[in-house]
């Protein structure tokens, strides 16, 4: 862990609703390194997926600042925004994952298409962490005849591919079983730590977080408490299955 | 070009990866092409089985009775009127034009054609295809329609039997065939072509026309010297030449009895499903485009710029309809090898080629809606819906 890849100042997002003004994020400040993968927690209409908008340059902030690699979200146009999320950001979602007419690894290699890197290296590249993410006889079939959790794992190799210097992950473990859940975020984490990459996954299954660096927890808006040491973090996982 | 190399790789992955879906649609445009071509084609047939004589004319203007409203059958000139009008300053010949209709009846099922008369080697007569003009006077010859000879398989030096009711009698006439021309329908019949003098003899007339033997020509094609120079000598010929009214061939074949009607009604047939086109395909678009919101939405929040995704629209439209319009075009023809020959299906022409163009149009234009909704989505949609 050495840079900073991502880094949030003061950040508000409001909405206006029948006349009153509502803080989906509330002054919210914090830091990712490089290799370092964090959760964003939280219950629902904490804030945490607008978080997750404006980090993946989707969504505006009211006010304050995100910079990605340094480069300061307010400052872009459109058509930079669009750039950044090519180079700079790697996604995953809940569902809906992957584009369903391309296979496994068209899928992986678009992103390389989109940041014009597809050429044999690249196709390489794909099958290879396709491969690693234990994909290598899916290679070719459709998301339509993959598994929830092996398309997650697709999503994962996309989000991977190109090297993004931020990894957002959007409730992964939505639709997938405990198992494949676990499975899942497992995969992702060893990817951030092993290509140096900053991760955020925003989750609502706590045990999740086990395989995390850091917890961030939000209500209301605001980031309530940042769970930092591994007993602090095992703690919250497990208090989730006790219950 | 990154964008577009983008969107047709995107486009035709999804068009092959779902060829079922995307064949429907185009078996849908191919039926709508089908239809649209036929429509075409039969309005073409039929145009030139009304105007083919006149817009074939070796003339450029048309000589008319005053008031007739340039209807051929209410025009009826006197007989000295073609040699006024080849006086005239700009005309390089006039020839006169005697409209009627009988039968032929030495035929197993006799044939209803377009009797005209008509001077060798003046406007009005056209070029002999095979064998020769018919001699002047009264000699019982014909040059007939290639028309005429495919339904009938009359040749050349065959006799025909012609029927014309006379007064109150049916009378038959005996004519030779001489000779052969090409594409001379008028109203509906292939025509025949026979001298003044046999013309008035033998075509139909009332008990009062039979006390006469002046023929009267229905109307004078005019060839000018200079065809550029058409306003300039209509005005001399209205100048010069009492009780006339002129027009050009346009104008005459326009006023061909119920040419403009029926062209009117073919063209609002064409154009109504031509609407229902744009319909049928911007729905089916539209349906699909609202089905992929979350998949476009998560392409956009990847990367994809609304140049990959509007181009990639557009390319897919224009495909699906291209396979349609192509599938409908020869679906057309090989319909069109069974047609009986009494079906006037014209397929070619400026109206067919019109039609094709406007067929790969309607697929941009239908779709346009959904295209635009496509580059409008969210990229947050990725999120919200996921």
């Amino acid at each position: 862990m050495s840079n900073v890849a991502l880094e949030v100042k003061d950040l508000v997002k409001s909405f206006s609703l029948d006349g009153a003004t509502i803080h989906a994020v509330d002054n919210v400040s914090f830091q990712v390194k490089s290799g370092e993968f964090v959760a964003l927690v939280g219950p629902s209409g904490s804030g945490k997926t607008t978080m997750l908008s404006i980090l993946a340059a989707l969504l505006a902030p009211t006010s304050g600042q995100v910079l990605i690699d340094g480069q300061d979200l307010a400052q872009m146009d459109e058509k930079r925004r669009v750039k950044l999320r090519r180079e700079k950001i790697g996604f995953t979602f809940q569902s809906n994952n992957l584009i369903p007419f391309l296979t496994a690894q068209e899928n992986v290699e678009f992103m390389l298409r989109l940041n014009g890197q597809a050429n044999k290296a690249g196709r390489m590249r794909s099958a290879e962490i396709l491969a690693r993410l234990g994909l290598n006889d899916r290679l070719h079939n459709l998301p339509a005849q993959l598994s929830g959790g092996q398309q997650q794992r697709v999503a994962i190799a996309r989000a991977l591919i190109h090297n993004p210097a931020v990894v957002l992950a959007d409730e992964p473990t939505a639709s997938l079983d405990t198992e494949r859940a676990f499975q899942v975020v497992e995969t992702f984490a060893r990817l951030v730590h092993e290509n140096n990459r900053a991760g955020i996954m925003v989750t609502h299954d706590l045990r999740m977080c086990q395989y995390v660096d850091r917890v961030l927890q939000m209500q209301d808006g605001k980031l309530v408490r940042v769970y930092e040491t591994k007993d602090e973090i095992m703690g919250l996982a497990m208090e989730t299955v006790k219950h | 070009m990154k964008n577009i190399l983008l969107a047709f790789y995107l486009a035709l992955k999804e068009v092959f990866r779902n060829k079922g879906r995307f064949l429907l649609v185009s078996l849908v445009i191919a039926l709508i092409t089908l239809l649209v071509l036929f429509i075409a084609a039969l309005g073409e047939g039929l145009a030139n089985g009304n105007r083919q004589y006149i817009a074939n004319l070796d003339a450029q203007l048309i000589v008319f009775l005053e008031k007739s409203d340039f209807i051929i059958p209410s025009s009826r000139l006197e007989t000295n009127t073609a040699r006024t009008v080849r006086r005239v300053d700009g005309v390089a010949d006039a020839g006169p034009i005697y409209t009627s209709n009988t039968e032929i009846v030495s035929l197993q099922e006799p044939l209803k054609v377009s009797m005209l008369g008509a001077e060798p080697g003046r406007p009005g007569m056209p070029e002999i295809l095979e064998g020769r003009e018919f001699r002047g006077g009264e000699a019982r010859e014909t040059v007939i329609d290639r028309g005429v000879a495919i339904r009938s398989g009359i040749k050349v030096g065959d006799e025909i039997e012609i029927r014309s009711t006379q007064g109150t009698d049916d009378q038959f006439f005996t004519l030779e065939v001489v000779g052969l021309v090409d594409g001379q329908s008028y109203a509906f019949q292939p025509t025949i072509f026979v001298p003044v003098t046999t013309w008035e003899k033998i075509r139909p007339q009332s008990e009062a026309d039979l006390n006469s033997d002046t023929p009267y020509p229905n109307i004078i094609a005019v060839k000018l010297e200079d065809p550029g120079q058409i306003e300039l000598v209509k005005a001399r010929l209205l100048a010069n030449v009492p009780n006339i009214e002129v027009a050009d061939i346009d104008t005459t074949i326009n006023n061909v009895p119920g040419y403009s009607a029926q062209q009117g009604t073919v063209q609002t047939q064409g154009f109504f499903t031509l609407l229902i086109g744009v319909l049928v395909i911007g729905g089916f678009f539209q349906i699909q485009i609202l089905q992929k919101v979350p998949q476009i939405g998560v392409l956009k929040a990847i990367g994809s710029s609304n140049g990959v995704v509007g181009w990639a629209a557009v390319i897919q439209i224009v495909v699906v309809t291209a396979i349609g319009v192509a599938i409908g075009g020869g679906l057309t023809y090989v319909f069109s090898l069974f047609l009986p020959a009494t079906i006037p299906f014209v397929f070619d022409g400026v109206r067919s080629i019109a039609a094709v163009i406007l067929l790969l149009l309607i697929g941009p234009f239908g779709g346009l809606v959904s295209i635009i909704y496509a580059v409008r989505i969210e990229p947050l949609k990725a999120l919200r819906l996921g």
